[in-house]
């Protein structure tokens, strides 16, 4: 076994000099197009929710210097009791809800209504790649070695689950496959898990009561539910269509403004950006997401640990991943999922993860320098 | 070491792949949103305005139904509703409960409104109660600040100021039925009413107008943001027709003396009518309102008939009035000259059956002049057997009998002008030559409407122009009926100058059958022709036992006919009346068509310019005249 030991101490202004201020400026422009976004959601005012959401930015933002700023070898050393907490949360959250008397995700800590599923996003990226840091690329071809990160994977994955929260899940398996696939697991098994899996659901289904397919079915089907998911669909895709090029204008957007585009604060707005501003402003904003994925991988190519490779990279898939699937899902190309755009979207749990991610991923670039030696 | 670049190895090789589908993903949300933005863009714009924008009609005021001289018949008066918005309430019960303390509201009226506000948004206005008094709607204004949520609106509503008078000419509007939404879109605006009957019925497409618009931004449940724009409505078209009100007020008040009659006043030269009166009669107002169900059951319970107008939908036996087509036709025909002389024992022989003449002694010897005024049986039942069926028939109908005649009201009906092709075809049989004898005295299967009867007489008296009777002065197609030259019949000038002396002398003659109607006033006189249609044949053993008709239940008696035109001399005005069991035309239609010709050349609404709906606005002072009270 081993650690990552810090062999010289920088002083404050050294770390702060060797901030990615690239980054950082992606971050908070588009954390900009957020306010903006808001402010428009709420017919021209930063009340209720685009001066929240500068708060929790600044806040966000913080802590992000905060957490890039503690040398990556601590947050190596903190990985298990951050996941393990992680946990312990969501089986908090788990047995309030059966108290509370339904579904409940979060906990109240009165600044901020705290989703542990959100920050378990993240510990779980940091548990992974914790444990494949000490993995050659000859323990990968092992499946015994793997199966502890699947448990890692599949404990939170299954009490998010129970929330329900399948969105959640299938972000946090998806990010876990990736982090299994650049730690070097070899390729057959993806297609072997995919075959499974595609088996599976047939005999599964079988198992299923009435209503659980019923709920099924118009998950995967919403155009048969014509007044819930089907209709907030095709209400987003008129938003967008209706954007043309160069969008309605600020301010202008007949379908947010006349609230035929739903949760246009939350989920769908990325639809009420392109309303207003277009193809332009969308693929404006699309560059920058293109942007700060790019960042990611620099930041773990130039990594010179494998847990800084897998944890900056891991960061970024998942955050690539909430971009993907919430504009997928607003432009109609796959099922309703509640998944907001991060940064954008309002919602204090998920600003407080994505800036804990890019503050990780900092970490990792700051503290990317020769000075630490691996012992292994 | 060397392992530490191995699995640094693959991670750069993997992370590329990472990168790259990174890449290809956003690659793919570009292209799908430019797909959506600009090659689909047109359409979802499209969407999304239909989405956003409503277009909410304007309903047009309906048109005035003016008299010639401008006087309202159909007119639209306010309506003052009190209206609640419920979302503008904090409490609608405790709402409905102040208001109660200031207008009456009954328990219908609060359940209505109740259960109405449970259907839709709670933005949208419901009607509490319709048809406030000034009182009322001054007591809800100055009490509004109390009143969250309440307002008043004004509406229009039908308003039909002759009532009765009127309605069997005028019509009244109601709620649009299922089977009459058509293709204009007013019809499914709430509350929008159309034409049911007569005048509203027919013109209902020129008194309607056009729906405006306008353009309003709502947001998803339907709540109006802002105008957009609007485009007026058209409102309908002032119809003026050529009755005069005052007229038409005395025709039916004089008509409602008996228990059901109808009546038409006709120019002999133009057509217009001036005066169309059927009795009993029913308040149009109550149509509009919505009429209350024990009124409606107590309308169609009486005999008298109230809903139908008998003046066009009434066919009756014209009787002796017929006996003027067939002294035409035989004049016409040539078979009888001013010098044919019949002598009238009473009865008339044909065939192996005994017709009788309704003098039991007999006319003695008869001239087409004579028979005409003594309305001698046997001096027509001889000319019928001479000239046959179709000759007859073929006169009803070119004098207008048997036949529609293109009125301006929808409820007219036609008729019948018997022939023998008619018999072959609806019953299945020949015509039987006794049947001749009857028809020439206008009994068996002639049927004639009073607004046909005046047409007949009109005709014969105009000097043998085909005039056709008309309301509405500019018609569908916008010519002017007044200017209308009517073709001329080419009849024999003699032979129409033999029939008007006939009927001269029905009235003013010392023998005539309807000298107790006379009309005294020099200048003024009038000619007609009496008749008397069987309503139950007469048996022998009755005509043996000498039963006279008054004494029959009141629905077995004859009806009683009269066709009369004035002045005598130079005939502008014909009046046909039709009174159900009047018993005898002489005794009970012709001194009501005596009264009604008098008061009519006393108006004389033929020597008054007719207002036109052009220059409407510029019109004089209302022409009017006292009504004539009673009889004369």
């Amino acid at each position: 076994m081993g650690e990552i030991r810090i062999e010289k101490n920088d002083s404050l202004y050294a770390k702060l000099s060797r901030l990615n201020l690239g980054l950082i400026l992606l971050i908070t422009l588009i954390a900009s197009v957020g306010v903006a976004c808001l402010y428009s959601a709420a017919g021209g005012d930063f009340s209720p929710w685009a001066s929240r959401h500068i708060m929790r930015f600044a806040i966000g933002f913080a802590l992000m210097i905060v957490v890039a700023l503690i040398d990556v070898h601590w947050w190596f050393k903190l990985t298990w009791p951050i996941y393990f907490v992680g946990l312990g949360l969501l089986i908090v959250v788990e047995i309030m809800g059966h108290i509370g008397m339904g579904a409940q995700r979060w906990i109240d800590l009165g600044i901020i209504k705290l989703q542990p599923s959100e920050l378990m996003k993240v510990a779980v990226v940091m548990a992974l790649a914790r444990y494949f840091h000490f993995a050659t690329p000859e323990d990968m071809r092992h499946l015994k070695f793997l199966i502890v990160p699947v448990f890692i994977v599949f404990a939170p994955v299954g009490l998010v689950l129970l929330q329900p929260d399948l969105g959640t899940s299938l972000m946090i398996v998806f990010a876990g496959a990736a982090m299994f696939f650049m730690a070097g697991a070899p390729v057959w098994m993806f297609l072997t898990g995919i075959g499974g899996v595609a088996v599976s659901i047939p005999l599964a289904w079988q198992f299923l009561h009435e209503y659980q397919k019923k709920r099924v079915m118009t998950f995967l089907d919403p155009e048969s539910d014509p007044l819930g998911a089907g209709y907030h669909i095709m209400q987003s895709k008129i938003a967008l269509g209706s954007g043309g090029f160069s969008g309605k204008g600020f301010l202008q957007g007949t379908q947010s403004h006349l609230n035929f585009l739903p949760e246009k604060q939350t989920d769908f707005i990325f639809t009420l950006w392109a309303e207003e501003w277009g193809l332009l402003g969308g693929l404006f904003l699309l560059a920058l997401f293109a942007m700060v994925f790019f960042y990611g991988l620099y930041i773990s190519m130039r990594a010179r640990h494998n847990y800084g490779r897998y944890l900056t990279l891991g960061l970024s898939v998942n955050f690539s991943l909430y971009v993907f699937i919430n504009i997928a899902m607003v432009m109609g190309l796959i099922p309703v999922v509640g998944a907001p755009l991060p940064l954008i979207s309002y919602g204090g749990t998920a600003m407080l993860s994505a800036m804990i991610g890019f503050g990780l991923m900092m970490s990792c670039s700051i503290f990317r320098e020769g000075k630490v030696r691996r012992i292994f | 070491m060397s392992k530490d670049q191995d699995s640094a190895k693959v991670f750069t090789r993997r992370a590329f792949v990472i990168g790259g589908i990174q890449g290809t993903l956003l690659a793919v949300m570009g292209g799908r949103l430019a797909w959506l933005q600009v090659a689909e863009g047109r359409k979802y714009t499209t969407l999304a305005e239909k989405n956003r924008i409503n277009i909410k009609m304007l309903a047009p005021s309906r048109g005035e139904i003016v008299d010639r001289y401008g006087t309202a018949l159909a007119e639209n008066s306010q309506n003052f509703r009190v209206l609640v918005i419920p979302e503008q309430t904090k409490d609608i019960e405790t709402t409905l409960e102040n208001l109660q303390k200031l207008i009456e509201l009954d328990e219908k009226d609060i359940k209505r409104t109740i259960e109405g506000i449970k259907k839709v948004a709670k933005f949208i206005p419901i009607e509490i109660k319709d048809d406030l008094s000034w009182e009322d709607v001054a007591r809800i204004e100055v009490n509004l600040p109390d009143l969250p949520g309440l307002s008043i609106d004004v509406g229009e509503r039908r308003n039909y100021p002759y009532t009765d008078s009127a309605a069997h000419l005028i019509g009244y509007v109601g709620a649009v039925g299922e089977s009459e939404i058509g293709e204009d879109r007013l019809m499914s605006l709430p509350g929008f009413k159309i034409g049911k009957t007569a005048i509203e019925k027919k013109y209902d497409d020129v008194l309607r107008g056009q729906a405006g618009s306008s353009r309003v931004e709502v947001n998803v449940i339907g709540r109006e943001v802002r105008e957009l724009g609007r485009g007026p409505a058209a409102d309908g078209k002032r119809l003026v027709l050529s009755v005069d009100a005052g007229l038409q007020k005395t025709v039916q008040d004089r008509l409602s003396l008996e228990q059901s009659a109808s009546c038409v006043v006709m120019d002999v030269h133009t057509g217009a009518i001036y005066a169309l009166a059927s009795v009993p009669a029913f308040d149009p107002n109550v149509f509009a309102k919505g009429i209350p169900a024990d009124v409606w059951e107590s309308l169609l319970a009486n005999p008298g008939f109230p809903l139908t107008n008998k003046a066009v939908a009434g066919q009756y036996p014209p009787g002796s009035t017929f006996k003027m087509v067939t002294a035409m036709a035989g004049l016409e025909a040539g078979v009888i000259t001013p010098n044919t002389r019949v002598f009238c024992p009473g009865h008339y022989e044909f065939g192996n059956g005994r017709f009788h003449c309704w003098k039991k002694s007999g006319h003695g010897t008869m001239n087409v002049v004579s028979a005409l005024a003594e309305s001698c049986d046997v001096f027509f039942y001889k000319l019928s057997t001479e000239m046959g069926i179709d000759a007859i028939a073929a006169m009803g109908k070119r004098l207008g009998i048997g036949n529609k005649l293109g009125f301006d009201l929808p409820e007219e009906r036609p008729g019948l002008m018997p022939n023998k092709e008619w018999k072959r075809g609806y019953h299945g049989k020949s015509w039987h030559p006794g049947e001749t004898v009857n028809a020439s005295i206008g009994q068996g299967y002639t049927l004639a409407t009073p607004l046909q009867l005046a047409v007949m007489a009109s005709r014969l008296v105009n000097g043998g122009k085909e005039v056709y009777p008309w309301l509405v002065e500019q018609d569908h197609t916008g010519a002017h009926r007044m200017e209308k030259q009517w073709p001329s019949m080419n009849f024999n000038p003699d032979h129409l100058a033999l029939v008007k002396q006939g009927t001269d002398n029905v009235v003013n003659g010392p023998t005539g059958t309807a000298r107790g109607a006379q009309i005294k006033q020099p200048g003024l006189q009038m000619g007609g022709k009496t008749g008397t249609a069987q309503v139950k044949r007469i048996t022998m053993a009755q005509r043996n036992a000498g039963v006279r008709n008054e004494d029959l239940p009141w629905k077995f008696r004859h009806h009683a006919l009269f066709v009369g035109y004035a002045p005598i001399d130079n005939p502008r005005y014909v009046c046909s009346v039709v009174v159900e069991h009047g018993v005898s035309g002489s005794g009970s239609a012709a001194p009501l068509a005596r009264d009604i010709l008098l008061e009519t050349q006393r108006r004389n609404p033929a020597s008054k310019q007719m207002v036109s709906a052009e220059n409407f606005d510029k019109l004089a002072p209302v022409h009017t005249v006292p009504f004539l009270k009673g009889k004369i």
